[in-house]
């Protein structure tokens, strides 16, 4: 068992880390109980598990949470609050942009990176952006107006 | 009219729960009788009310449209009204959540049983106040006197049952007076869930609960003949759970119970008997028939040798496909000797409790399953089956177990949407009308009345019963016209390749890509506009109404000369219509496509829906539902196909399985026709049901190939415009 220090929403959290190659995801669900992030397939491929790390959106299910020391991680926590949504959060409250809501932890991360260094994008470029985070309820239209609405009134 | 006195209630809402558990505990039914409006309803001393819903809110808004419709009846606010759903410990069974009828029926007792209260509260506060009801107001949780006295909810009930059973002819709100009904109130679940603050049952931990990993065979069916214990050594405190055939791992840590799954050597028998997704139709066209039924029959199709008739046929194919829900199917249940709680995202907790008791040999009363929110889920897919395993895990070990599915299993192990096979025949006369139409729809008869046989029961050796299951199947096989000589049969089949349940409109998106694909190959030969040919056959105005509006959106004109079908780029529209069950809601869909000529590649440009349900609860949430049954159904129909060699499915993951991604979204243009004097019906399955056909009829007016399999993969399409030219 190795002590692991990372940084996640503003704090600095202490973590007895089991195997040393523990995905991120899990240290976060499990030991920080941040429900933010989804176990959605564990292969990279769906979004659900995103987090913002150093101001990029990161697939936290395939990253190694040792190698993530020293950098500021962002929970879908940290954002913002039900009472203090972040922007983004705000957006898609407004468009009521999530059926199940499973998958949009991923898609408010994503988006949030995306804006973050695009702050008006296009509307292509959003899909373009989004084109590995996956919806099975049929969410993603409001998922691009929440998305445009947070651009405009970032 | 006397109230019981006996059942008093102590404090706040929460300790309503609490009281009433204790009720249950002691095996009293009184709360949670499905005929009482104590099942539905609870009043305490505060005044504030709590609803009881045995149907649940898998994403779809109902949370909302509930509490809309108790608010209506009782004329009270209603963001103070609590929720209790789908909790067999405090809900009355109204059956699962599925099949559109958690607001036809569910949310129909409900507002009975609210207007029966209603009715109650007035009369007591008559008595109370000496007057008559019709001089008496309800105004926030209280009712006033035109002196203005007034006497809260919670003053003349609160904490105490209603004791009387739901009255059918209980006097409800005319529809024309609604204030609360009708409006698009905010979900109240959704700031909570974009925040990361909602708790789903992925998110529930208990107590001393330990992480599972079930271990699956490599081969439908497999027996374990052995397990190498000595390979998970390395992982700490991680230990196997074997009942048969049935094996897992158990760990505190979860990513421990990961690492065991995957280290885990275990010996299975070599059980592969499938034919393979490749012979799929053939496999059912071999497939012997348990029964025929015929669905539905007008005169007797006439004789085909009739001068001038011409007679048209093709079969249609739908895959087999998955639910393919965003998060894998989970599950904590905590059973200690003789009883316990499973919190499942089950849509049949009421069911799932009474099939759960009798494998694990429990008294139903004394197991309780909790509904909780999971990922969406559109039928049965995973979560009855991971939470009998949790459930079976917790029973053996003596602990509380979470039951965590990994990707392979939900893609490879969720009961799947059945395969339909579809013989369509028609005849046109001299006139160019339909002279003759006939469907046989090859079904996988529904035999089970406990839905699909649980995996983790058939693995242990447990009698889960025969049978398969997958909803309504035949609904909508027969043509919505009025045609004077049409059958429509169907041949149950006595079985299918891969286990099944029912998956959104459960066949009824097969049904209709089947017909109205074929009722356009017969205005087609007819040389027949698609709009003029279904308005000639169709008298119901509703259903008029639906198509007419969607063709005026869509800007329809006939073509007046044929098409050009030689360019690189081909564009198309088309239509398709269904009234839902053919008694619900009536769906108009237009659409518009492109397809490239050199890769096949289509992309939907352009949505265009009229959707008819007749009253609308909540029109945003509507249209929410409506928008979803129209992107999953497109996802379903261009890349959807369940894969399996002679083992087991192969499509095991988003790379085998590729759904609608952001880049292949089209503009929707949903009209959402308000029709608040009439019954409403539901929304969550009706506009899935023409999105195959209208979208194949699409690509045939842009290409003048007719698509007759799902999916219409790139490379199926380019195949078929390759033979077309």
């Amino acid at each position: 068992m190795s002590r692991l220090t990372l940084r996640v929403n503003g704090e600095d959290r202490v973590i007895d880390l089991g195997d040393p190659d523990t995905p991120l995801l899990y240290v976060l669900r499990d030991d920080l109980q941040l429900h933010g992030p989804k176990f959605g397939c564990g292969l990279g491929q769906c979004g659900a598990c995103m987090v913002i790390v150093n101001g990029a959106a990161v697939r936290s299910c395939v990253v190694p949470a040792a190698a993530m020391a020293g950098k500021e991680i962002t929970t879908l926590e940290g954002l913002g609050s039900p009472e203090r949504p972040h922007p983004v959060q705000a957006a898609f409250i407004a468009e009521a942009a999530a059926q199940c809501g499973y998958c949009t932890n991923g898609m408010i991360m994503a988006s949030t990176a995306l804006l973050q260094r695009n702050p008006h994008p296009q509307e292509q470029e959003v899909r373009d952006e989004l084109a590995a985070n996956l919806c099975r309820c049929g969410s993603h239209v409001r998922v691009l107006a929440a998305v445009m609405r947070a651009a405009r009134e970032g | 009219m006397s109230f019981s006195r006996r059942n008093l209630l102590q404090g706040v809402a929460g300790l309503v729960v609490a009281f009433a558990l204790h009720e249950q505990a002691q095996g009293s039914p009184a709360r949670l009788a499905a005929d009482s409006v104590d099942g539905y309803l609870a009043i305490a001393p505060d005044g504030s009310v709590t609803v009881y819903a045995g149907k649940v809110d898998l994403g779809t808004g109902a949370r909302a449209a509930l509490r809309q419709i108790v608010a209506e009846e009782l004329d009270i606010a209603p963001d103070a009204i609590g929720l209790v759903e789908g909790d067999t410990g405090l809900t009355p069974d109204q059956g699962s959540t599925g099949g559109s009828t958690g607001i036809t029926v569910g949310a129909a007792q409900i507002r009975l049983a609210a207007a029966t209260a209603r009715a109650a509260l007035l009369d007591l506060a008559a008595q109370r106040f000496g007057v008559p009801v019709p001089q008496l107001s309800i105004s926030g949780p209280a009712i006033r006197t035109q002196g203005n006295r007034s006497i809260g909810f919670g003053e003349l009930i609160g904490g105490q049952t209603f004791g009387l059973p739901v009255d059918k002819s209980a006097p409800v709100k005319n529809p024309a007076n609604y204030a609360i009904v009708g409006k698009s109130l905010p979900r109240p679940d959704l700031p909570a869930k974009l925040t990361g603050r909602h708790i789903y049952v992925q998110d529930h931990r208990v107590a001393g609960m330990v992480h599972a990993r079930v271990i699956r065979p490599p081969s439908i069916g497999a027996r374990l003949l052995d397990v190498d214990a000595a390979s998970i050594a390395a992982v700490p405190n991680a230990r196997i759970v074997r009942l048969k055939d049935f094996i897992a791992v158990v760990a505190p840590r979860e990513w421990d119970a990961v690492r065991a799954m995957r280290a885990l050597n275990v010996h299975w028998s070599d059980t592969a008997t499938l034919d393979g997704s490749g012979a799929l139709y053939d496999t059912i066209r071999h497939t012997p028939v348990l029964r025929e039924e015929v669905l539905r029959v007008t005169q007797d199709p006439a004789p085909l040798a009739s001068d001038g008739l011409r007679l048209l046929q093709a079969a249609y194919h739908w895959p087999i496909q998955s639910h393919a829900s965003m998060g894998p199917s989970c599950a904590v249940a905590d059973i200690r000797d003789d009883g316990g709680t499973v919190w499942t995202a089950s849509q049949n907790t009421h069911r799932s409790r009474q099939t759960f008791a009798r494998l694990l040999g429990l008294d139903p009363a004394r197991l309780r399953l909790v509904y909780m929110d999971g990922s969406g889920s559109y039928g049965s897919n995973g979560n009855d089956d991971a939470a009998f395993e949790a459930a079976l895990l917790s029973r053996e070990i003596g602990a509380p177990v979470r039951v965590q599915w990994m990707r392979a299993d939900e893609h490879g192990w969720d009961p799947k949407g059945p395969p339909q096979l579809l013989d369509m025949r028609g005849a046109i006369d001299a006139n160019g009308d339909i002279a003759m139409w006939e469907t046989t729809a090859m079904l996988p008869a529904n035999t089970s009345r406990t839905g699909p046989p649980l995996l983790g029961a058939i693995a242990a050796g447990l009698d889960t019963g025969e049978g398969m299951s997958s909803g309504l199947t035949s609904l909508n096989a027969d043509p919505p016209y009025d045609l004077p000589h049409m059958r429509a049969t169907i041949s149950w089949l006595k079985a299918t390749p891969l286990r099944t349940s029912n998956l959104r409109a459960p066949g009824k998106v097969g049904n209709v890509f089947a017909v109205e694909s074929f009722f356009d190959e017969l205005a087609a030969a007819a040389a027949a506009d698609p709009l003029e040919y279904r308005l000639r056959r169709l008298s119901d105005p509703r259903g008029r109404e639906v198509l007419n509006r969607t063709a005026e959106r869509m800007s329809w004109v006939p073509h007046t000369k044929s098409p050009d079908h030689s360019a690189a780029m081909l564009r198309g529209r088309g239509i398709a219509y269904a009234h839902y069950k053919q008694s619900e809601t009536y769906v108009g869909m237009g659409m518009e496509v492109e397809i490239e000529r050199a890769s096949g590649k289509i992309r939907v440009t352009r949505v265009v829906c009229a959707h008819d349900c007749g009253m609308m609860i909540n029109p945003d949430a509507v249209r929410a539902q409506v928008e979803g049954s129209i992107l999953q159904t497109i996802s379903r129909t261009l890349f959807e196909e369940v894969t399996f060699d002679h083992a087991g499915v192969t499509s095991t993951d988003w790379g085998t399985y590729p759904i609608l991604t952001f880049p292949d979204v089209p503009r929707l243009d949903i009209v959402l026709i308000d029709r608040r004097l009439e019954r409403p019906w539901g929304v969550g399955e009706a506009a899935t049901a023409p999105v195959a056909a209208a979208l194949g009829n699409a690509v045939f007016d842009a290409t003048g190939v007719r698509l007759r399999q799902a999916p219409f993969t790139s490379a199926r399409v380019k195949a078929a415009l390759v033979t077309a030219s």
